[in-house]
């Protein structure tokens, strides 16, 4: 298979026969997906189905045992620690818990990145993109605040203003809305979006949250039984006759004797 | 030899050390079968070996800058100036309990004069590092695991990564380095603390005189015994800080993994640090 160029056909990132176990447990069996330069792509998927592992894979915090992961045209599967570090500063990954450094204070976290990327940056360049970055996140003037202060939506909006510190060009949202209240659910769909708009990025987002998906989606992806099962725009997706598929969309509205079939 | 020319008896496409690997698996099975102790017997051994990867990875991004004095500072300062109490208690108690029982047994022979003497050499060579490593080092070994352990189950370890940072350099060496500095530092505190301590109580019990206590000292002691006790606490510092750092970085499960890690340094850490005790005595012993 020759390598994926950005340029051909508009793939940035490309997911090619994944196969992944955590001990006995599979979680990918041949798992294809391309993410387009420019789009926003909601991977969506029972909790436990290994989501947030694709997600890992692209930027080196997990590796698959078979398949690889283009990035960029670039095979990005085995690289080192260190050489995973230029595809780190173009892909950035919003954790699901945030995972703001709690020792740090909210201005520091955010820093942290810049100083790791440039250590000779003046101090006031390093103010100046912290205070920049918070404006962004709706949340001006908090850089003395300490994580532990924060409300999780809040978290959350920090974690993306560390995450866009050093202007990615990829940004991974890891259950961006699991655990908010609805209002703190709605900040981040639209941040999700306006991300897009203001910075351009691509982002793949992993959710479970289906009126999340809806809101902030160019095209869905769904993963079921260890492979991505469909791909499609939101409509598509809506319209789809596939009973795994069906199933996830309408478990609101159905009592769940009906049980989709577990490959 | 050419690496593309196959040796007799040996394929082209499984080179030598894959044989020796697929060896190793089977006779790991079949003595893992046989014996569940066995089982963990390698599981220790396999542990070992993951803390010394990660020392050696330490140690080779520690001395490489750029270099972290203010975060190794504030380790130093949470590591080691706040054991500084329970060094203190301990290493006075142990100078009182070693001067009675010693001046206890030389009086039965008329010479408790010289306890000072016995004294001084069992605590600066033996009983002040090790005490000092087994009562500080649960403190801080299980500190480090708590808190690397916490960081890890909350992805902040990988967020570390993610931001393009390393946690070995960030996290392990600076901790690494304060726990091999405090160590030998509170060892030294131990000493003078013991000493006093010891002198203090046969003056009152046996009521023999500082000065003599502290003239059999200043005989018998050399640079030997209290650099060799200091040099062993540095080698006890490291091994509480890199099993710490390991078993942080090693927790899965949640928070019921951080507990689990934190008791597991305390017992490693210990055991670790005794018998390391045993090999660094003879080391210096043959000096």
């Amino acid at each position: 298979m020759s390598p994926a160029s950005p340029t051909s056909d508009g793939t940035l990132i490309r997911f090619e026969g994944l196969h992944k176990a955590f001990g006995p447990k599979k979680i990918y069996e041949g798992l294809d997906l391309e993410i387009r330069k420019g789009e926003t792509l909601t991977v969506i998927g029972g909790s436990g189905t290994g989501k947030s592992v694709l997600l890992k894979c692209l930027i080196g915090l997990q590796f698959p045992d078979a398949g690889r992961v283009m990035f960029d045209g670039q095979d990005v599967t085995g690289l080192s620690e260190d050489d995973f570090l230029p595809v780190r500063r173009r892909v950035a990954m919003v954790f699901q818990g945030a995972a703001l450094f709690d020792s740090l204070t909210v201005g520091e976290n955010i820093a942290y990145p810049l100083r790791e990327q440039d250590r000779a940056m003046p101090e006031e360049e390093v103010h100046r993109k912290v205070k920049r970055k918070l404006e962004l996140v709706n949340l001006p003037g908090i850089e003395d605040m300490r994580p532990s202060d924060l409300s999780g939506g809040m978290r959350k909006r920090v974690g993306l203003a560390r995450a866009i510190a050093t202007d990615p060009e990829v940004i991974l949202w890891d259950e961006p809305t699991t655990g908010l209240d609805p209002i703190s659910t709605r900040v981040i769909d639209d941040l999700i979006v306006s991300m897009k708009r203001q910075l351009g990025c691509t982002s793949i987002v992993v959710t479970h949250d289906m009126d999340s998906a809806f809101r902030v989606s160019d095209r869905m992806a769904m993963l079921h039984g260890r492979r991505i099962v469909q791909v499609g725009t939101v409509q598509q997706m809506q319209q789809s006759e596939r009973q795994e598929v069906r199933a996830f969309f309408d478990a609101r509205k159905t009592d769940l004797k009906q049980e989709v079939p577990r490959p | 030899m050419s690496a593309s020319t196959p040796q007799p008896g040996q394929q082209e496409d499984e080179p030598f050390h894959e044989i020796v690997q697929q060896e190793a698996v089977y006779v790991a099975k079949y003595v893992t079968v046989a014996n569940p102790f066995a089982v963990r017997f390698l599981r220790f051994i396999e542990g070992m070996g993951e803390v010394a990867v990660l020392f050696g990875r330490a140690v080779s991004r520690g001395v490489r800058p750029p270099y972290a004095p203010a975060e190794i500072a504030r380790q130093v300062e949470a590591l080691g100036v706040k054991s500084v109490s329970i060094a203190a208690l301990t290493a006075a108690v142990v100078g009182l309990v070693l001067s009675l029982q010693f001046a206890f047994f030389l009086a039965r022979f008329g010479v408790q004069h010289t306890v000072g003497k016995v004294v001084v050499l069992t605590l600066f060579r033996e009983l002040a590092p090790v005490l000092t490593a087994l009562t500080v080092g649960a403190r801080i070994g299980s500190g480090i695991a708590a808190e690397l352990g916490s960081m890890t189950v909350t992805e902040q370890v990988d967020a570390i990564r993610a931001l393009g940072a390393d946690p070995v350099r960030k996290l392990v060496v600076p901790r690494l380095v304060a726990c091999t500095l405090v160590l030998p530092a509170l060892t030294v505190l131990a000493d003078v603390l013991g000493l006093v301590a010891g002198s203090l109580v046969v003056w009152i019990q046996y009521e023999i005189p500082l000065r003599e206590f502290y003239r059999s000292v200043v005989e018998v002691a050399n640079l030997m015994d209290f650099g060799s006790g200091v040099a062993k606490s540095a080698v006890f510092g490291a091994i509480i800080g890199i099993v710490g750092c390991f078993q942080g970085f090693s927790v899965r499960g949640g928070t019921e993994g951080v507990g689990r890690a934190t008791t597991e340094t305390v017992a490693i850490a210990s055991v670790a640090v005794c018998l390391s005790d045993f090999f660094l005595t003879k080391l210096f012993m043959a000096l």
